[in-house]
């Protein structure tokens, strides 16, 4: 069962990562069939685990701040910043359709 | 001597002693780090920053006031753990140049007990993969590539091949870490293990690898992988050193909620002598297809060892076994996917020149930032995660997970103690012939006997047991109860006081003395 195009495109959108190239794609094709194995087994009745300490309560910490202070120190690893601001670039654009973008998938 | 068996005891009296100080241990260190380059172990060393370290050792030692067996050893670490002021890479693209504004957990609590960091070890790109090959810093080299041991198994080639064709990997994905341990410069060095790559890398490098239980050591602070399975990992020359570091590294965090509030004691391993109360497992799917005959032939005369020595072992079934690697697969893609996604080029990291909109501009940083195996992971978790899926793949994958580790939970409950079972499927393989498969393949195939550990957060450590035809070492993985470690380790020292695993015969070129072997510390001699 191949993966269509649609669905490496709205993959690409998600994951904001491109394909690449055929491999790419090939990549996730194998990645898929290996994970049907799953479905050999039989798991009636059983629960999803989230986590192995599913028996413990998490702990939860007292809501007050306790560190901080440090804007300098994280503002030093961004590359465009103004003042104490991190800058991006404008937001709300969706990423170009299919048609319009450059990505491998264009020419499949 | 003291400063190659590696015993913490024996290096921490020498330095109580004043035998020798900190810093000549840390020049030795550094000096060991240098000549032994080509191995590729460390992306980062922090000479400076380790020798002022040595130095403050040094004054405490001085006044008689160390802080405790770990004061003044020089450690590396893995590179995707967080280090204040030192460059994390993760050997990524994606985060060269980035420096972490702070120490994880666990470096700081290594840097509290006084211990030296030399430096940020190799790995593969941000932990994924079981070669530690896939790094943009190039691939580790094991030591033993490098080992009287090996040069004599190996087939003379012709002259100028040798070497450089010959070597072998470290496995992965903590193989710098791995390596330099075992190439001694560094006493003890952090790993992580998220499907084996503590374990993995130490079975083929001859160290001991300890998987500690999920939830014992913080994670904080360390790059996540899956957070449903990452720890950090303890390597170390022998099982006594494990549960040092492990004394210094486990207990609850407030930073860390996932670790358990219990209160932790730090303990010394017993001089296990009599084990005729002890019942050791042996699960039979472990004897998995392309496990090597010398691997199981040395798997069973572990058992016997145990059976000789009046342990009861008795074979058991964990029957979900062969589905672990697959449900490894759809957990860890899935949340690889979510876990990458933090990396878009705003706050830290990589961040392209692409201007237009952010979603292009994290598309482009994403893409120029992240190997393709990462960028793989990341498309089939999303896959994985999407609606029309999400039930059969990823909540399956969960019930699935949840069946391997009842399988664990029958075994211990029907009173066996301690599990044995191989931790690798041969010893390394040479680095040409390893890249002929690609990563998915290869970490497929290589962490299936180590990953249902992870997927059960289970307590597992390799020990170092024999060498293989080829020279190379060959080890033997005990899976232990959650939070149990204390019976694990104590079971490994056991073991490996009757193996008595042999040093490495390491055969160093120096440019400026020429060949020389059998690296000798002058202050020991």
């Amino acid at each position: 069962q191949e993966v269509t195009v649609e669905v490496l495109d709205r993959l690409e959108h998600l994951a904001l990562v491109d394909f690449r190239d055929a491999e790419g794609v090939e990549r996730l094709q194998k990645a898929i069939q290996f994970a049907d194995q799953l479905h050999e087994v039989n798991t009636d009745g059983v629960e999803p685990m989230d986590s192995v300490l599913e028996d413990r309560c998490l702990y939860l910490r007292e809501d007050d701040v306790t560190e901080g202070n440090c804007t300098k120190e994280l503002l030093k690893n961004a590359r465009e910043k103004v003042e104490e601001y991190f800058v991006a670039p404008p937001g709300n654009i969706p990423l170009p359709k299919l048609e319009e973008r450059e990505t491998f998938l264009q020419g499949s | 001597a003291a400063l190659k068996g590696g015993l913490r005891f024996q290096v921490s009296a020498a330095l109580k002693e004043g035998h020798v100080t900190p810093t000549e241990l840390c020049q030795r260190c550094l000096s060991l780090i240098k000549s032994t380059k080509f191995l590729n172990a460390y992306i980062t060393v922090a000479e400076e920053t380790a020798l002022k370290q040595a130095e403050e050792s040094e004054k405490r030692y001085r006044r008689g006031q160390p802080l405790g067996v770990l004061d003044g050893i020089p450690i590396a670490v893995k590179d995707n753990f967080n280090t204040a002021g030192i460059e994390t890479t993760c050997a990524s693209n994606m985060l060269k140049g980035y420096i972490s504004p702070y120490n994880a957990t666990v470096v700081q609590k290594l840097l509290d007990q006084g211990a030296v960091l030399l430096g940020k070890t190799n790995l593969d790109e941000f932990a994924m993969g079981s070669g530690s090959t896939d790094g943009v810093f190039g691939p580790v080299r094991n030591p033993w590539s490098y080992s009287r041991q090996y040069k004599e198994k190996s087939v003379p080639k012709s002259h100028s091949e040798d070497e450089e064709s010959n070597w072998v990997i470290t496995g992965g994905s903590s193989g710098g870490s791995a390596a330099a341990v075992s190439s001694f410069t560094c006493f003890a060095a952090l790993g992580s293990d998220t499907g084996g790559s503590t374990r993995n890398p130490a079975a083929h490098c001859g160290v001991v690898g300890l998987k500690p239980t999920y939830g014992l050591i913080s994670r904080h602070g360390l790059i996540p992988l899956v957070n449903s399975m990452d720890v950090p990992g303890i390597l170390t020359r022998c099982v006594d050193d494990a549960a040092v570091v492990l004394g210094s590294l486990a207990g609850h965090d407030p930073k860390d909620s996932t670790t358990i509030q219990d209160n932790f004691k730090p303990f010394e391993l017993p001089n296990l002598t009599d084990v005729s109360k002890l019942s050791i497992g042996i699960p039979k799917e472990y004897h998995a297809p392309g496990l090597s005959s010398e691997i199981l032939a040395l798997w069973s005369k572990a058992a016997d060892l145990f059976k000789n020595a009046g342990a009861k072992v008795v074979e058991v079934s964990l029957p979900h076994t062969r589905y672990s690697i697959v449900c490894y697969h759809v957990l860890c893609t899935a949340e690889v996917a979510s876990n990458m996604a933090r990396f878009d080029g705003l706050e830290y990291g990589h961040r392209s020149d692409m201007n237009k909109s952010t979603e292009s501009m994290y598309a482009a940083t994403r893409r120029e930032g992240f190997n393709d195996v990462v960028r793989g992971r990341i498309l089939s978790g999303n896959y994985f995660l999407l609606k029309q899926n999400y039930e059969n793949y990823f909540i399956k994958a969960q019930k699935v997970r949840r069946l391997i580790a009842n399988d664990f939970v029958k075994v211990f409950g029907s009173g066996v103690d301690i599990l044995l079972t191989p931790t690798t499927l041969s010893d390394a393989v040479p680095y040409m012939e390893f890249i002929k498969e690609d990563n998915r393949t290869r970490s497929a195939q290589d962490d299936i006997l180590t990953q249902a550990a992870n997927m059960a957060g289970l307590p597992a450590i390799n020990v170092p047991t024999g060498l293989s035809e080829r020279g190379l070492p060959v080890g033997l993985q005990f899976i232990g109860r959650s939070f149990q470690e204390k019976q694990l380790l104590t079971v490994a020292k056991w073991f490996e006081k009757q193996v008595k695993f042999p040093m490495i015969q390491l055969e160093v070129k120096r440019h400026d003395h020429g060949a020389f072997q059998h690296q000798k510390s002058a202050f020991f001699s």
